[in-house]
């Protein structure tokens, strides 16, 4: 048991120190026809490094990893190379083994980081003020929506039925607690977002508006005019992006009125772990609505002999004060998510980001151009960022499991997102990466060319 | 007291004025190996960059008429220059792996090396979460592996393997509660919560729509079982208590307590914080709880990363166990193991599931090392986990309570933690004067000002992995402070005297919020 460093002879002598006849007397409290005897049932005795090792690889290897594929899939999960850097720095043990920075004295490391990281998010939303991250996308996707409630006072949410369904969903269950009044659809196969549609579902009753940037289905759809539409009914408009580097080619949700701008950021350093740890990002473009944001937030402050230093701060809104008023019950960020984040958006800078996006919208444009030359597939979009739709004459969703057959991962098929909407059979949503080689395009093509004939 | 450590030198009490982190200032404001670190903002630039990335090419542009054209404002740096900034900062940060880290109800333990290498295994962190489940087989195994052993080490039903952190845990639960309550068409309004409850105990009742109603502690420090009966009605959802508690304590009565509130028709929530001290000793289902979450970092060691990510699956009763959302990994007769969404969940008879909590299947990268540490413990080390942790904090108790007041030291063994409480420290030096000066000590402090039952409360939980030597030089430390806090040592007040930074004006950083990097010419 190489983590327990007391001996036989120090617990006798800790129980002589005590008064205690021995260990069970500890335990006293808990009532004795509860109390367990014996080793755990069914559980192996303890294991060296050794054999769990192995046991965890032979687990993993039951797996097939995207880097032993052509791979292709998104939808709020993005595979981008991540430095090397990245890793070596989380894994410091006086960034990882740390707690959460309440003794700020002794927790500047991970204070100032938090500080520059809410500084990066803020800048690459357009946005005033970004908090020290949430749990992952989708959580912060619905406290943005309870954010507009507190904010505005009103309870119905208009959701674009172009925003991932899994987020919705965990709008939709969250709402039917907090009596949350949800109108939201499934997405229209069409070329161009529906915004006139969503737009026309606003009233004067609505809190906001959540658009996904770009969509679930890869398109692009014009925030400024929805932002407008929103503001002249007294509502917020609510931008998520599930893909952060395509901020680095598009222009920023804040910039186009988004209010609340909330997202995964989860491509910028974390990497797929088949859904977590992620990284929620969360900003408001606003600064009066800080202290109706939900999460934590380090802030500026200076030393007892006036050095500059970082402290978590605006704690009145939270759980451990406000307890059943807080803003919301969350009590914790991601903050090594959030530092692997940080570390790696250091390494690209402004530069470095700009060719990233540019170098995933090429190979994404160069992948829809082959695609849409295969017999039976249609390219959907007028407009992407590194993912799009393609329409195939044929249920995606058995393409997709037919192609794992020859190490293609082809794509998320509408089908598994969108459980129930048989209308969205025959789309299959494709994402591209600097990770994807011209050869993996011309692969998945020619299976594609091969399973359609 | 005799000198901490083996050469016989020991630091001297710090005098204002008289530091021996003072002296002559240098011309970078470094001292020796403590580096000061700009802001990445005031030594990056945006034409830097630390990766090797292509030019942008011609190619298509379909960004819709979207293209960003105004700078973003995002400093770069070079590789090496990436390496010192975050190294450098590192130094400033205290850590488990720097020495005993007493946070009481945060537990903070040595995180293995192993469980981090495993959690990186490609077939573990290269997979997405959407990949046909033929293609991830694995890695349901090791959900399904994990949620055998917490569903058997709380004697429960089953589990929501998906909720992302202890809080996050805690609103499954209870919206498990309401689910169930709902389906037979009972509506209830109230979520009883004992005051010595973690914050977000009584936030989590509020946000699924519950009214919260405190119920008091009894001089013992545990819930008042009286009060808690007269209470119990029709209105009554349930109840969301601790244990052990946060005074350290084991809820001798929680089998009775459970069944008062199963006759009043409602539902008791364990928070699962500390299910440290009882791993392999008891089982919550034993003891009548229908939903408690586990806070995987606690008692399994995943590293808590400066704040997070956590991890908090819920164990649930049966009667709870039908609506825990999804997704849900089920086992079938056949041995497989199966993922349960939206659209198979009828399949698998879990069509009452309360929705999804989350994108996604949870905290995976969490799943991997929690499972590694209970096959590294084994039937044999996990209950000597809880053996451990309890001799520690009982150790630390009865080697303080003479000279630091025990409010609960009567009440019988501590668990976990040991409580104290700032009585009989001198007119105008406080717990917060104690908890600076342990930083000078080179220890993080313990948790100060809760639970809220005991003025200046100072919560000390020691964990398992600390070994007897690193104890008794703890103790050494805090003897030592605790009695300058009585003689009314006033160099407290300004301590810490040799930490990175002095005492922080947080009231400042409050008042006039600073929360984001802006250029010196933009003010």
């Amino acid at each position: 048991m190489r983590y327990l460093p007391l001996t036989d002879t120090d617990r006798l002598a800790m129980l002589a120190r005590i008064g205690a006849p021995d260990i069970d007397a500890l335990f006293a409290d808990v009532p004795e026809e509860a109390r367990l005897s014996g080793p755990i049932p069914g559980l192996p005795m303890h294991a060296s490094e050794m054999a769990v090792e192995k046991h965890m690889r032979q687990l993993s290897k039951k797996n097939l990893a995207a880097a032993d594929a052509a791979f292709f899939l998104g939808a709020g999960a993005y595979r981008h190379h991540v430095p090397a850097t990245v890793d070596h720095i989380i894994q410091r043990g006086e960034f990882l083994t740390a707690y959460t920075p309440y003794q700020p004295e002794i927790a500047q490391g991970t204070l100032q980081m938090l500080f520059e990281f809410q500084s990066q998010v803020a800048r690459l939303y357009g946005c005033a003020v970004a908090n020290a991250s949430m749990y992952d996308g989708s959580t912060a996707c619905w406290e943005a929506v309870a954010m507009a409630g507190r904010v505005t006072k009103r309870k119905r949410v208009v959701l674009s039925g172009a925003l991932h369904p899994h987020y919705a969903e965990v709008v939709r269950t969250m709402a039917k607690f907090t009596e949350d009044e949800i109108a939201g659809a499934s997405p229209a196969l069409q070329s161009q977002p529906d915004n006139a549609g969503l737009i026309a579902r606003i009233d004067d009753q609505t809190s906001c508006v959540v658009v996904q940037y770009p969509d679930i289905l890869g398109r692009i759809p014009d925030l400024a005019e929805i932002a407008e539409a929103a503001h002249a009914k007294g509502a917020l408009l609510i931008a998520v992006n599930t893909e952060p580097v395509a901020l680095g080619a598009i222009k920023s949700p804040g910039e186009l009125g988004a209010d609340i701008v909330v997202g995964e950021g989860q491509s910028i350093g974390v990497g797929l772990q088949f859904g977590g740890p992620y990284l929620g990002l969360f900003a408001v473009r606003d600064p009066k609505h800080v202290r109706q944001m939900p999460g934590r937030l380090c802030g500026e402050t200076v030393d007892a002999e006036g050095k500059r230093g970082f402290v978590l701060t605006l704690s009145t809104r939270e759980q451990h004060i406000r307890r059943e008023k807080a803003t919301s019950n969350i009590c914790t960020n991601s903050g090594l998510c959030a530092l692997a984040f940080s570390v790696h958006m250091t390494l690209l800078g402004e530069k470095g980001l700009r060719q990233l996006a540019a170098e995933n919208h090429r190979l994404a444009c160069a992948a829809a151009d082959r695609l849409a030359k295969v017999p039976g597939v249609k390219l959907l979009n007028d407009s992407f960022f590194n993912e799009f739709t393609v329409l195939i004459d044929g249920d995606a969703r058995a393409i997709v499991r037919q192609l794992t057959e020859q190490n293609v991962l082809a794509g998320v098929s509408l089908g598994r997102l969108f459980p129930g909407h048989s209308e969205l059979a025959n789309g299959l949503l494709v994402a591209v990466t600097e990770t994807t080689t011209e050869e993996d395009i011309e692969t998945l093509a020619s299976a594609l060319e091969e399973v359609l004939a | 007291m005799s000198a901490p450590n083996a050469s016989g030198w020991k630091p001297g009490t710090p005098v204002e004025g008289h530091n021996a982190m003072s002296g002559p200032d240098t011309a970078t404001g470094n001292r020796a190996l403590m580096l000061e670190e700009p802001l990445l903002f005031e030594i990056g630039h945006s034409e830097t960059t630390g990766v090797d990335l292509p030019e942008p090419q011609g190619g298509g542009n379909r960004l819709g008429g979207f293209e960003r054209t105004a700078a973003i404002g995002l400093p770069g740096l070079s590789e090496p220059e990436t390496v010192r900034h975050y190294t450098r900062l590192s130094r400033q940060n205290y850590a488990i792996d720097l020495g005993l880290f007493p946070l009481g109800s945060c537990t903070m333990k040595h995180n293995p090396r192993l469980n981090e290498k495993v959690a990186r295994m490609p077939g573990f962190a290269d997979v997405h979460p959407l990949q046909p489940v033929d293609t991830v087989r694995g890695a349901l195994e090791v959900i399904n592996e994990l949620a055998f052993w917490l569903i058997d080490l709380t004697g429960m039903h089953g589990v929501a393997m998906s909720p992302k952190a202890g809080a996050h845990g805690e609103l499954c639960g209870i919206l498990c509660i309401r689910a169930a309550l709902e389906a037979r068409g009972d509506a209830r309004e109230v979520i009883l919560v004992p005051e010595s409850a973690h914050g977000t105990n009584p936030a989590t009742a509020a946000f699924a729509g519950y009214r919260v109603e405190n119920i008091p502690a009894n001089s013992d420090g545990r819930v008042d079982l009286e009060a808690l009966k007269a209470r119990l009605g029709p209105d009554v959802a349930g109840v969301m208590i601790t244990n052990p508690n946060t005074c350290g304590l084991f809820e001798r009565d929680m089998k009775a307590i459970s069944d008062a509130v199963h006759a009043a028709g409602g539902f008791v929530y364990c928070d699962g914080a500390n299910f440290n001290a009882i791993v392999g000793k008891v089982r919550p289902g034993d003891l009548g709880v229908d939903a408690m979450h586990i806070n995987l970092h606690k008692t399994f060691s995943t590293p808590h990363g400066g704040g997070g990510p956590g991890s908090g699956p819920v164990v649930l009763s049966e009667a709870l166990a039908p609506f825990g959302p999804l997704p849900f990994t089920a086992r079938t007769a056949d041995g497989v193991v199966h993922l349960v969404e939206e659209e198979n969940a009828a399949e698998f008879d879990h069509t009452r599931a309360f929705g999804r909590m989350t994108a996604f299947h949870g905290q995976m990268g969490m799943f991997t090392r929690a499972l590694a540490y209970i096959l590294s413990h084994g039937a044999d080390g996990l209950k000597q986990v809880a053996e451990d942790a309890v001799l520690n904090a009982n150790y630390i108790l009865r080697s303080l309570e003479d000279v630091l007041d025990a409010p609960f030291g009567h009440s019988g063994p501590c668990m976990h933690e040991a409580l104290f409480s700032d009585k009989g420290f001198a007119e105008g030096l406080s717990t917060l004067d104690l908890a600076k000066a342990m930083i000078d000590e080179g220890y993080h402090p313990m948790t100060m000002y809760f639970p809220l039952v005991v003025h200046g409360a100072m919560l000390v939980e020691p964990t398992e992995t600390e070994s007897k030597a690193a104890l008794d030089q703890f103790i050494t430390a805090l003897r030592s402070v605790a009695e300058r806090a009585k003689a009314g040592d006033e160099t407290l007040k300004t301590a810490p005297h040799y930490a990175p930074r002095r005492r922080l004006d947080e009231t400042l950083a409050a008042r006039k919020p600073v929360l984001a990097f802006t250029e010196p010419d933009d003010i």
